[in-house]
């Protein structure tokens, strides 16, 4: 086990397995010669070559495509789209091609193809450069969505994207890259499609992914810490396919659920979460399911602005302590305290 | 570097006619003959095949969108005589014709037209979605210019490995204006891929003429900007299309993207349920006096390759593969329901849904018992 944060861990994933698998090349804009964006590729054009390393031109549509088409040929292409908004120009490419071809042609080619890119808001970057979009690709069948909350998870379902044979959309995100965790030394995948309890409880389930399964951590901490609640957090990771089982098991236990997103409400991930639970444990339901997320605006770059517009940990621990009203048990937590 | 119009040269891009002589046939070699025969078989059959398809459309037992080859056989007959077994293939929803002469059986692409099992994509394609992998046809695609940066992802591929292989990647006249194909076009000159970018140009969209949608209508100096090599020929005459892309299919063997475009026509409209109302009469009378079949089997026949009783065997034998194509298609089953979840994944996940519509997502239970939920 080592301590590095949620970009080393990319960062050595990516390296250790362009060792491991000659196949394994990357391409992006400004990757090599510039060291990404966010640098989570420092050093690897300097170590593998130009060959390995692509700087790409700014055109989103046309490397991610060929990306696509090299994956048909059996490489294994990574490739870094700066972020997730500068996706929406290879939406053709993503839904219509590297979603499609597995099935459109009967099974006859696969696309191990990864595409790494970034979501986030709350770096006041504005309206076009703080979205998370992930729902657009969480939607089409044939893609695989991913999105570690953790460096341990970056590097356990960077390996799997990487290994699978299908289309993945790794989603990163701007405010985790400097975060801290332990990492297993050996490379162990991770189970694509499978969710994480991440804290075990009996109080109400957490559902979260990405930065808000973080912030959902924070809030079960501190509500233990605080109040002596047991909360349960559920981390997705998975996007596509989602696991709706591990979602109904917990809030069968529970009784309760807040579903916690970095994304729009209306449409949103936290919709589909909820219409989940309505349909598996509506009888285990003891409040209405409730749901935490972005207000519904484009994100505006003065910080007031942007940070009431993203959900906070004050936010989540309002709705877990609302939910928790509505089954009549914090009052009766808080009296046994 | 060059980019260059073949003269001598119409006004619309078109060669003019060759001016040949029975002593000229006299001079060909027997291999020679045999290639100019086996152009106009090819290309008999690609017209056969695709007025068969049209009849089985109107009838209903093929669905969907369906653009013929129709006009278009003399390109590509000559575009694919210089692709090696080995090279690949990236074109558009208007392939039959290019499925049959990259050597699938004629069976399977009418099973495919069909929607049966022994369908070149068993079925889950269509008319637009053609895939052969022991072919390297690695697609037909529905979507304009979604196949263009496929294809040169195809050819970074093959240079990735050190291979000899090239790609050949066909496109329509109106993909010329798609994004996609200046990135494409931009990254294989970059990196020097091994592909040949193809416009067929038809000189219309649907409906709208390229010069009503293209600032630079001769399609093949777009490929100025990127440093590319290129060039035009008259795509009715399959030699001169044989010859213009064995020099691209050759440039790009040696490293460096071509563009050709093919000046070719479309018989009838955009797809078989067109009616091409926005052509004159007296286009239409054009059209089939350019005919490329009927004029290269009355080219032979000038020229002392083929007679008239020769000519009449050749339609024999294409009708009767045509008929036995459409005959297998139509014997050939349906895909069993059981099978609609068989290609949601190339590796199994957990929780991938295999949900019917009418489906709930969980199976009812019983109610729980009321003195667990407290």
């Amino acid at each position: 086990m080592t301590t590095m944060t949620y970009r080393q861990a990319l960062h050595d994933t990516l390296r250790a397995e362009m060792i491991r698998d000659e196949n394994v090349f990357l391409m992006g804009e400004e990757i090599g010669v510039f060291e990404g964006s966010y640098k989570i590729t420092a050093g690897l054009l300097a170590e593998f070559g130009e060959r390995r390393v692509r700087d790409t031109p700014i055109a989103e549509e046309g490397f991610t495509g060929a990306a696509i088409g090299a994956a048909m040929l059996g490489l294994r292409p990574v490739v870094e789209i700066m972020t997730i908004n500068f996706s929406l120009l290879a939406l053709d490419q993503i839904v219509n091609h590297a979603a499609k071809i597995y099935g459109m042609f009967g099974g006859q080619t696969s696309v191990p193809l990864v595409i790494r890119t970034p979501g986030g808001g709350g770096q006041q970057l504005g309206a076009t450069h703080s979205q998370n979009i992930e729902l657009y690709y969480a939607f089409v069948p044939g893609l695989k969505v991913v999105a570690p909350s953790t460096p341990a998870d970056a590097k356990a379902l960077l390996l799997a994207a990487i290994r699978d044979d299908d289309p993945v959309l790794f989603l990163e995100n701007l405010a985790l890259y400097n975060t801290k965790g332990d990492v297993p030394d050996d490379d162990t995948p991770a189970e694509l499609g499978r969710a994480k309890i991440t804290r075990q409880g009996r109080d109400l389930t957490l559902i979260g992914y990405s930065r808000m399964a973080h912030v959902a951590a924070q809030v079960a901490d501190q509500l233990a810490a605080s109040e002596g609640l047991d909360i349960e957090v559920v981390d997705l990771r998975s996007l596509r396919p989602l696991d709706r089982p591990a979602i109904i098991e917990s809030v069968k236990k529970t009784h309760a659920a807040v579903v916690v997103e970095d994304d729009w409400l209306t449409y949103g991930i936290g919709a589909e979460v909820a219409a989940t639970i309505a349909d598996g444990a509506f009888d285990y339901l003891d409040a209405p399911v409730r749901r935490v997320a972005m207000a519904e605006v484009p994100l505006p770059y003065a910080k007031p602005l942007e940070t009431a517009a993203l959900p906070s940990v004050d936010d989540v621990i309002n709705a877990v302590h609302q939910t928790l009203d509505a089954v009549g048990r914090r009052h009766q937590k808080v009296g046994h305290d | 570097m060059t980019n260059q119009m073949h003269a001598p040269r119409t006004p619309a891009g078109r060669a003019a006619p060759k001016k040949s002589t029975r002593a000229k046939a006299a001079a060909r070699t027997p291999a020679e003959v045999a290639r100019l025969v086996g152009f106009y078989r090819q290309m008999l059959l690609i017209r056969r095949f695709e007025e068969r398809t049209a009849r089985s459309y109107t009838q209903a037992l093929i669905g969907g969108y369906c653009h013929l080859n129709l006009g278009e056989e003399a390109a590509v007959v000559g575009l694919l005589s210089a692709l090696s077994p080995t090279d690949y293939l990236f074109t558009n929803y208007r392939e039959h014709g290019y499925a049959i002469i990259r050597g699938i059986d004629p069976n399977r692409v009418m099973a495919e037209l069909y929607g049966r099992t022994d369908g070149v994509s068993k079925g889950w394609g269509g008319s637009m979605h053609m895939f052969d992998r022991g072919h390297r046809l690695l697609g037909g695609y529905g979507i304009v210019g979604g196949q263009v940066p496929l294809a040169t992802g195809a050819a970074l591929a093959i240079d990735y490995r050190g291979g000899n292989e090239i790609v050949m990647c066909t496109m329509g006249d109106g993909t010329a204006n798609i994004g996609a194909f200046h990135e494409s076009l931009n990254i294989a000159a970059l990196w020097k891929l091994p592909i040949v970018y193809v416009i067929i140009n038809n000189r219309l969209g649907m409906g709208t003429s390229v010069e009503r949608s293209s600032a630079e209508p001769e399609l093949f100096r777009r490929a100025t900007s990127y440093r590319m090599e290129s060039s035009r020929v008259d795509g009715l005459d399959p030699i001169a299309v044989a010859d213009a892309s064995a020099h691209a299919v050759a440039t790009a063997r040696d490293g460096h993207p071509y563009l050709l475009e093919v000046v070719s026509e479309r018989l009838r409209g955009h797809s078989v349920v067109d009616p091409a109302k926005y052509r004159t009469e007296a286009e239409v009378a054009q059209l089939r006096e350019h005919d490329p079949v009927v004029t290269f089997g009355a080219r032979l026949v000038r020229e002392g390759v083929l007679d008239a009783d020769a000519l009449a065997a050749i339609e024999l034998e294409v009708t009767a593969r045509v008929d036995e194509a459409a005959a297998f298609a139509e014997s050939s089953p349906a895909p069993d329901v059981a099978t609609l979840f068989d290609y949601n994944y190339a590796s199994a996940v957990p929780n991938d849904s295999r949900r019917l519509p009418g489906e709930p997502l969980f199976e009812p239970e019983p109610l729980p018992d009321p003195g667990e939920a407290t």
